[in-house]
């Protein structure tokens, strides 16, 4: 367990977030893909923490926030797709193409 | 076996695991077993966090993910068409250069964490990281950790605000309408929809 291994695995991760996010059609895939990036980075920030730092606290509350982030995330794309799906009966991108209320 | 040799055994089953459960979120045809791969990925990077003495942060993300992902399941069960996968299904869009895209960030980060020069400080000190920091929360940092508090309090407000079906000005179903001329004069009258696609609705209106 390097630090390099464990960039490259957070590396993939954020990559197959990136992937996800642009390729799917369906708002909670979206947002599946978007956690997997902040996952990946997440994992970043605490390798970086544990094997470059000296174990300063300062990169857990790093990670803290990361997480914080996610919940901000999760919860507002909730909202989001309810809000939609009331108004247009939208579940996926391709029914959102005008910005009508 | 040695301690180094079963902790780096671990984090190649781990990570390993972490990185195919999140390529199969987006290969499964189910979406509910998407989100539980997902949850199987974070399961994963919780416990290289484990391995590598962040033991609060991983068990946090695992207890904090096992919550999300039971709302996400609930949630596309609720919402969204083909939730259970008994169709194939791919729902992509732009898949080309989403493919590109991705490989480009994983390469170029890849890259630049197996290439860049980072201190070679791993950690020394024998005190127990959870104690760190808390005391790192509660001290220095306190303003940092409140303000984060806040973030989640007025996240809370606002997505309620967002998903309520009845607002100030009405039932959210009913979408925006134009202003009145008149201050006093009630809004106008919504115009009827010419070209809106009704494969919803469509038993509603004719």
């Amino acid at each position: 367990m390097t630090l390099q291994s464990l960039l490259v695995v957070s590396a993939a991760l954020f990559g197959i977030g990136v992937y996800g996010a642009l390729s799917q059609q369906t708002f909670v895939m979206i947002m599946m893909g978007l956690e997997l990036m902040l996952n990946g980075a997440m994992l970043a920030a605490v390798a970086l923490w544990a094997m470059s730092t000296a174990g300063a606290p300062k990169g857990q509350l790093l990670t803290v926030i990361v997480m914080t982030v996610m919940a901000v995330e999760a919860a507002l794309g909730f909202a989001l797709v309810i809000g939609i799906y009331r108004i247009r009966k939208a579940d996926m991108t391709e029914k959102l193409k005008r910005l009508r209320g | 076996m040695s301690r180094s040799l079963a902790v780096d055994v671990a984090f190649v089953l781990f990570a390993g695991g972490a990185v195919v459960a999140a390529w199969l979120v987006f290969r499964t045809d189910s979406m509910v077993r998407a989100a539980y791969w997902l949850l199987a990925s974070f399961l994963g990077v919780g416990a290289v966090m484990v391995l590598l003495h962040a033991r609060f942060l991983g068990l946090v993300l695992v207890l904090m993910m096992a919550g999300e992902m039971t709302i996400m399941a609930v949630f596309m069960v609720m919402f969204m068409m083909n939730p259970a996968g008994l169709n194939p299904m791919t729902m992509v869009h732009q898949h080309g250069s989403a493919k590109v895209a991705g490989l480009v960030s994983f390469a170029g980060l890849a890259l630049v964490g197996i290439v860049a020069e980072f201190p070679d400080r791993p950690r020394t000190s024998d005190a127990d990281p959870t104690a760190e920091l808390g005391v790192e929360l509660l001290g220095d940092s306190m303003l940092i950790f409140e303000t984060a508090g806040v973030t989640l309090l007025a996240t809370m407000i606002g997505s309620i605000a967002v998903a309520s079906k009845r607002g100030r000005f009405g039932d959210a179903e009913e979408g925006s309408g134009p202003p009145p001329l008149e201050p006093t004069a009630r809004p106008a009258p919504e115009p009827e929809p010419a070209m809106e696609d009704h494969d919803h609705e469509g038993m509603h209106h004719g």
